[in-house]
């Protein structure tokens, strides 16, 4: 049963945004993420949810795949909502006890479930269409300038893309760990919280040392293989920037502008 | 291409003030001669010091005493650690524990990515490594969903596109069943035959040294016994004095001849063994 996980949530399918460079992604989603949390105005809402609308074409996913990422977030974005009707400061159009309904709170908890909303359906993109690995590549490239000042870069990218490689196999092993402590008498089900975290000891020790014993194998078949970290390596992928990827850095920056000069003009009604 | 002179490995270990606890030797004195493009089987118990003995081949462990040349390179010598590994390549026992990537063909890349080979040349020695093995078409799968045997053969793969002159293959099939077991050890004579690569193949399974040109037989650290595979098989009753297990057909041709019957030793397959009981059932019928 705990085969079926699978990691990351990489929706294979032919679209220009599939075939981006993973940095134009993460830059995209970063420049999204800052507009949605400073756009004011209804032509500035328009202008985000156009350009969501847009990219989400595009992609080639079905809607109902973001969707699924929406669902997670619910009881939060209840909450949000919940706090923001009652907690907001301003004239009481309506009074119930010490909850005060105010025209100013219904606005932010509108205001806020469309942030939110936005923010999972538009980094939900990024990680739909773009693989794992392609999003450890694109992040050391990314932030290789950083090395300059000491950060371990290609180090921490190769233990991402490690980890990744790993989680499924340990998955597994989790299983048959648990399989084969419960056929000598153990069990994970029944029980308060406290017996069911003190259960879980048995399966984690082992698993811990396996996991280290295979850190240690693979340390050693890196090394065989002549890994001496990240200097004098060459990429069988290397990333590199074509003409899609300059268009679609000229197309965040015109939408950003844009909602940057609704912001200061076109204020209305916020 | 592998010169080995009285090489010696010691584990020590030691207590938490330092001093030394126990000396195992895992090498002792060991003396080995690898021309370059033959197949050579390496066989031993466990703890004969075999896994060992390929690790010192690849620069992964320092000899205590000794000289080891491989390739002509010293590699005790911290300049040479690199070379040395990109000339002598090995597959580990563990096949999950030895692939790094999650798509077959950027982990066979890999080990062309450290050496520093340009991009179009790593795409094509991933093509042909994995052509080489028998692995082209799972090129886009991930390691996760292959089986033991495939798995061993990507592992292979990457070694290959290095392009080693010798592949030490250790273990390769103990945790494999029969059927991963034949394609690895049919994968390493077919690379020893089209390009000419040094195969040493260390293992405990006796069936899988039988086409081997030499085989090398190791207990406690030292070369016990050494010789092509008939030779060796023909001396069932030292061979189980180091606790190997003589393929079965080998211990029924020597209790044959034991009883009496004209059989040669050393016999190494099944159908050596109906050919010689045939001829001395002819050579009785004409008496």
């Amino acid at each position: 049963m705990l085969r079926d996980i699978t990691l990351g949530q990489y929706y294979p399918a032919d679209s220009v945004i599939h075939k981006l460079d993973p940095r134009v992604k993460l830059f995209s989603t970063m420049i999204y993420i800052i507009s949605l949390f400073c756009f004011r105005g209804v032509a500035a809402l328009l202008i985000v949810t156009a350009f969501l609308a847009g990219v989400i074409r595009v992609s080639n996913v079905p809607f109902r795949y973001m969707v699924k990422g929406l669902r997670a977030i619910l009881v939060l974005m209840l909450i949000t909502a919940v706090f923001n009707l009652f907690l907001t400061p301003g004239e009481p159009l309506f009074t119930f006890g010490v909850f005060r309904l105010t025209a100013e709170g219904i606005r932010n908890a509108g205001l806020m479930l469309v942030r939110l909303t936005y923010l999972i359906l538009g980094t939900s993109i990024m990680t739909l269409t773009t693989t794992p690995n392609q999003l450890t590549d694109g992040l050391e490239k990314a932030l290789m300038p950083f090395s300059k000042i000491g950060i371990p870069v290609h180090a921490i990218a190769m233990m991402m893309s490690i980890a990744l490689r790993f989680i499924p196999i340990l998955i597994e092993e989790t299983d048959k760990i648990m399989k084969a402590q419960m056929a000598r008498g153990a069990d994970f089900e029944s029980g308060n919280l406290l017996r069911k975290v003190k259960s879980m000891i048995p399966l984690l020790v082992p698993l811990f040392v396996s996991a280290f014993r295979r850190a240690d194998d693979l340390a050693m078949a890196m090394e065989a293989r002549c890994y001496n970290g990240g200097a004098g390596r060459t990429k069988m992928k290397p990333l590199r920037y074509g003409k899609r990827d300059a268009l679609a850095y000229v197309t965040v920056i015109v939408y950003l502008a844009l909602i940057l000069l609704c912001r200061r003009y076109l204020r209305w009604p916020m | 291409m592998i010169k080995a002179k009285q090489l010696v490995h010691e584990y020590i270990r030691r207590d938490e003030e330092g001093n030394v606890e126990s000396v195992t030797t895992a090498l002792d004195h060991v003396d080995l001669n690898v021309k370059p493009g033959e197949f050579i089987a390496i066989l031993g118990h466990n703890g004969s010091g075999k896994s060992t003995l390929a690790k010192h081949i690849n620069a992964l462990l320092v000899a205590s005493e000794g000289t080891l040349l491989v390739n002509g390179m010293d590699v005790s010598r911290e300049e040479n650690i690199l070379p040395v590994r990109q000339s002598a390549g090995m597959v580990f026992q563990n096949p999950d524990n030895q692939i790094i990537a999650s798509v077959v063909e950027e982990d066979v890349g890999f080990g062309p990515e450290n050496t520093g080979v340009p991009t179009e040349e790593i795409w094509r020695r991933v093509e042909e490594s994995l052509a080489a093995v028998g692995m082209l078409k799972y090129r886009h799968h991930s390691p996760n969903k292959l089986s033991g045997g495939q798995k061993q053969r990507v592992a292979i793969a990457g070694v290959v596109a290095m392009q080693p002159r010798c592949i030490v293959l250790d273990e390769p099939t103990a945790m494999l069943d029969p059927n991963g077991r034949r394609e690895v050890i049919r994968t390493a004579h077919e690379l020893n035959r089209a390009s000419g690569v040094t195969i040493l193949l260390i293992t405990h399974y006796m069936e899988e040294v039988v086409d081997a040109d030499r085989v090398l037989v190791m207990d406690q650290g030292k070369v016990v016994m050494q010789g092509t595979p008939r030779e060796i098989f023909s001396q069932v009753g030292k061979l189980k004095e180091y606790r190997l297990d003589v393929p079965q057909v080998t211990i029924l041709a020597d209790l044959l001849r034991q009883s009496g019957l004209d059989i040669p030793r050393g016999v190494l397959r099944r159908e050596e063994l109906v050919e010689a009981v045939l001829r001395v059932a002819q050579v009785e019928d004409m008496q």
